[in-house]
Parts: structure tokens; sequence; C-alpha cells
């Protein structure tokens, strides 16, 4: 939509307004850019070199990239952090998808508070409750294993998704689940069969913003888990960066190697993406 | 037809929901989300406000010493100082985006159209996805000694005032700020630009013809037109700084001395390394009221008049 007026009204504004536009954000783009060109620049000088900021290696060490993967097992690190993702963002998306439903179509006496206290865990920042979440998971016996991540992430999770999901549902009109419910439907074939496809979109958006907190996680995994082979790729990174500090080519090339599956996602999902970054900073 | 039927519906439903099933299956839909929610949100909360009240290292016997550890929290010098920090980096992680993003948006208003601005967009959003300890990494490394930041001073003649920007006393708190804008630039950015976009071009091409200045057409046009985008950086960036850990932890440790420990930081600390679990848990609980009462105020001030 945006991209359209910006098309429209390039064509009757001045060429120098749109060359200012260009150069001020190719300056931003640089910026934006500069710490990874710095990083690709250092992970190929000799490891453990202090190479300065930025020089294109005479020879530039591509082995580095291979000894990072093997040192910080990214392999074993890909395969955990992939097992977290894939047990929180399912079913915080559905439970979160079922209790924005709930609330917003269903609403039975009540609900309104328990509403308002999910939309109070909105700004919660992780650190209030991590000490006594330490001892609760320790309590259920999970400590140091994935599930003291996933199942912690799906709480904390819960109010942005029910907030979410309810703001999508509340814009449905009745009329679209009171056809379903004529024909007999229960509420729960009504969710599925109707309501579900409908908000298809709102929950593709949820799911893109969950993967990435639960990839990016770094709070939880750090204390929660003692190995960090068994964290995510952001929690291993500084277990990583602890242990190869003072090698900076072979850190740039780990941290690299530990940012690239975001980024690769990104760019070929990037429209889902910014549509999910963006409304989820304004509904957030 | 469908007007008269969804009316109809409607009433089958609401005399419907009155039975005790429904009420049950509805309360069925909220009760998953809910168990997870006060099982690691809530409870936690509540047990927060407990230790808070103990003095308890965590294993042994835990006494009780009502508000004493709040009395810490909020007297004792090392401690404002930390709670200084995060406002301190408030400024950094706020300002910076906010007014940069404002700049950008009102600069380029309707041109990020076409494969030039959707390439811009992409990359600009790239601080968003990666993680925030890599952002740290990749900034220890542009901010050291001989970093790119150090190389671009030298290359203008600055070269006297390189340095290795977080280790330094005075300097690395603002060196954590700048990494921190950083991170939140972009996000800003986009938000301001898609803002700026949807304020009705006329308005600008009337306050052209009226002989408006630039900063009159900032001040009256896109500045009220921009509110609610406004007030969603501010809230957003206000959160990060003042709950950031990930990039502190990574970048300084908190280092030098106090100079970039911010509360989240030393709630890890106290809790985990000094096992004083009362004493994190007061600052835990200062920190949650903090962030509510900071956001409170922005959201109120932006949202009124929508």
């Amino acid at each position: 939509m945006t991209e359209a007026t910006g098309d429209r009204d390039r064509s009757r504004v001045l060429p120098v307004g749109a060359l200012t536009a260009r150069t001020i954000l190719v300056g931003l783009m640089v910026v934006t850019l500069m710490p990874f060109v710095t990083m690709f620049s250092a992970a190929l000088a000799p490891s453990g070199t202090y190479p300065p900021g930025l020089q294109w290696p005479a020879n530039p060490q591509w082995q580095n990239f291979v000894d990072a993967f093997e040192a910080a097992h990214m392999d074993q690190l890909l395969l955990s952090s992939t097992i977290i993702a894939l047990g929180v963002v399912p079913i915080s998306v559905l439970i979160g998808t079922m209790a924005g439903f709930g609330i917003a179509k269903l609403a039975p006496k009540g609900s309104t508070v328990v509403y308002l206290l999910f939309v109070l865990g909105l700004t919660l920042p992780f650190e209030g409750i991590i000490t006594p979440l330490y001892y609760e998971v320790k309590t259920f016996g999970i400590l140091n294993t994935k599930l003291a991540i996933i199942l912690p992430l799906i709480g904390l999770y819960m109010p942005f998704s029910v907030y979410w999901m309810r703001a999508h549902f509340v814009n449905v009109p009745d009329e679209m689940g009171e056809a379903a419910s004529i024909d007999g439907a229960s509420a729960w074939q009504q969710f599925w069969l109707v309501q579900v496809p409908i908000a298809r979109p709102a929950i593709l958006s949820l799911a893109i913003l969950q993967f990435l907190w639960t990839w990016n996680q770094f709070l939880l995994p750090i204390v929660l888990v003692e190995v960090p082979l068994e964290r995510t790729m952001a929690g291993a990174l500084g277990a990583f960066q602890g242990q190869w500090g003072t090698n900076i080519p072979l850190l740039c090339a780990g941290a690299l190697i530990i940012i690239a599956p975001t980024v690769v996602l990104f760019v070929i999902f990037q429209k889902q993406f910014v549509a999910a970054l963006l409304q989820g900073a304004v509904k957030g | 037809m469908a007007l008269v039927d969804g009316h109809r519906s409607r009433q089958v439903r609401i005399s419907a929901s009155v039975g005790k099933r429904t009420v049950l299956v509805a309360w069925a839909f909220i009760a998953p989300a809910f168990a997870f929610y006060a099982t690691f949100v809530l409870v936690p909360i509540g047990m927060s406000l407990y230790y808070s009240l103990l003095r308890w290292d965590g294993i042994g016997k835990a006494q009780f010493k009502g508000l004493s550890n709040y009395l810490v929290v909020l007297s004792e010098s090392d401690f404002l100082q930390i709670l200084g920090n995060a406002f301190q980096l408030v400024v950094y992680f706020t300002i910076i985006p906010v007014a940069i993003g404002l700049g950008v948006a009102s600069a380029i208003r309707n041109h990020l159209g076409g494969r030039f601005g959707a390439t811009a967009r992409t990359v600009l959003f790239i601080p968003q996805v990666i993680p925030l300890v890599a952002a740290g990494i990749a900034w220890s490394w542009m901010l050291a000694s001989n970093g790119v930041v150090n190389q671009a001073l030298s290359l203008i003649g600055l070269g006297s005032i390189t340095r290795g920007w977080l280790g330094d006393f005075d300097f690395a708190l603002p060196a954590v700020g700048l990494i921190g804008a950083w991170v939140l630039l972009g996000l800003c950015t986009m938000l301001l630009v898609t803002g700026i976009a949807r304020i009705d071009p006329n308005l600008y091409e009337a306050a052209k013809i009226d002989g408006a200045t630039a900063w009159d057409e900032f001040r009256w046009i896109t500045l009220p037109g921009l509110r609610q985008e406004i007030g969603v950086c501010v809230t957003v960036t206000v959160i990060a700084a003042l709950a950031s850990f990930d990039i502190v932890y990574i970048a300084t440790g908190g280092g030098p001395g106090l100079q970039t420990t911010v509360p989240g930081l030393e709630i890890y600390r106290l809790a985990f390394a000094h096992r004083q679990v009362g004493l994190a848990s007061a600052l835990a609980v200062v920190l949650m009221l903090l962030v509510i009462v900071c956001v409170l105020p922005i959201q109120w001030l932006t949202r009124q008049s929508k």
C-alpha cells in the first residue's frame, strides 16, 4: 500500500528530492551494514591475529569459517535451536490464537479481567522474573533441559499472542462466525473451519515474530541451561565469546555463522517479516 | 439477506450463550493460554515479590527481612548508579533513533517506492532479526582500539581521541548506548517512514501554497500526524533501554567499574553469582514497576486523541 503511494507521488516530485532521499538512505544503509562488513573482513584475517577494523586481507582465510563452525559445534546448535523453536512456536501460536478467539468472540463473563491480566504482562522485562523462574524450573526437574527454555517461553509469549490475536478477531465481523453457528457448528468447528482460515495472515506474522524471539533469546538459555550445546544459537554465542573472545577472526566468523540463518530466512520472507515487525511494534 | 441472517443468529447465540456448556467451552479456549501464563509469569511475579522480602542465598534457610532490600536498592549509591545508567541509556536508545528517524522520514517522504526503497527497507531491518548478542559482538569489534570507528577518526584527523571506547571510563556507557541506537534505528525509521506516507499529501501542498517553511511543515503537519508512530517508537525503545541485558552482557560485562551496569545485569549477577536472591528480587520488582511507570504515560499521551 505504502509502496503504491510512493510510486504514484514520485512522478510529480522533483528529482532533486528523490536524489536527496537516496543519498540519505544509502548513508543509513552503510551505517547499518558496516558492523557486518568489518566482522567479515576480520573473519578472513589469519586466526589469532589482531587485524585492523577494515582491510581486505592479503590472504583471505576462508578456513576460519570452517574452524568456527567446528569449534562452536554449529551443527548441534542449529539442531538444538530448531528443536527449541519447534517446541515453542506451534504451541504458543495455537493456544494464543484459541485464547484470542475465546476472549474476542465467545467472551464469557469475566474474560475481560483475564484479558487485562494478559495485557499487564506486555511490558514485562524477562529479567524481572528470571530468578524465580530458575527455582521454579528446578522444582519441576527440568533445569538444564530444553524444556526449561521451551515451557517458560510459551508462558512469556502469551501476553503478546493473546493481545495480537484478540485484536485480529475483534475486527472479524460477527456475521462470519454466526453463519457457521446457524449451521449447528460447534465453537470448536467454527474456530477451525471459519476463524483460523481467515486469521492466517495474523497467525503467520505471530509465528514469524515468535520464531525470531525464540531463536535470538539469550537470557533464558544462559540462566536455565548450563550446557551451551543445549541452548539456542544466541545463548551459545555468549559461551563462544567467553571461549574465543581473544581470537578476533574466529569470533567474528562464528558470530557471522550464528547470524546467518535468521538473515537468510529474513531475506527469503522479507515481505512477511517486515510486515510482522512493523505491526508487531505497533501493537506491542 | 446476510444481514437478516446475522440478526437472527445473534439472538440464537445470545440465548445459547447463557447455557452452562457454552460458557465452559469458551473458558476451555482461554484456559491453556492462561495456564501457561499463570505458571510461568504470574506465579514467578508473585515469587519475585515474596523473595524480595527475604534474605536468602538460594540454598539455605531464608530470613524474613521486610522491606529492607528495597531500602538498599533505593538508597545505596551503587544501586542508584545502576538505575541511573538505565535512564541514561534511554537517552541514547530512544532519542537518537527517534530524532534520526523523524529527520529521515521528513526528508524522504514518499520516496521509498520501487526496488531501491524495497532494498533500503530490507537492509534497515537486518539489525532487528539478528540476536542482540551478535550486535554486541559486532560493535565490540567496531569500537575496539583498532576497530573501524577509530580507523575512521584517524582518517579525518581525529587520531588523538581514539581509544578502546567500551573500556573507557567516560565513554563506555555512551558507546553501549550507541549500539542500542544502531539496533533500533532501522525499526524506528521504517515505522516513521511508513507513518508519514499515510499523511495526506494535500496537507503539505496546501502548506507550501501558504508559504510555510520546512520547519512549519514539520512542526504542524508531520509531528502531529506521526503522533501515534512516535509513541510506538518511544515505547519500544524505552523498554529496550530499561530492560537492556544482552548487549551490555556481551559488550562490557557492566564495566569498567559499574559504569555500564544496568538493572537487568545486576539482577542476574546478584541472583546467580552473589547468591543474594532477596536483593536481586527487590531490584527485579523495582525494574518491573519502573518499566510500567515509564510506559503508561507515553501510551496515554500518544494514544489519547485517536
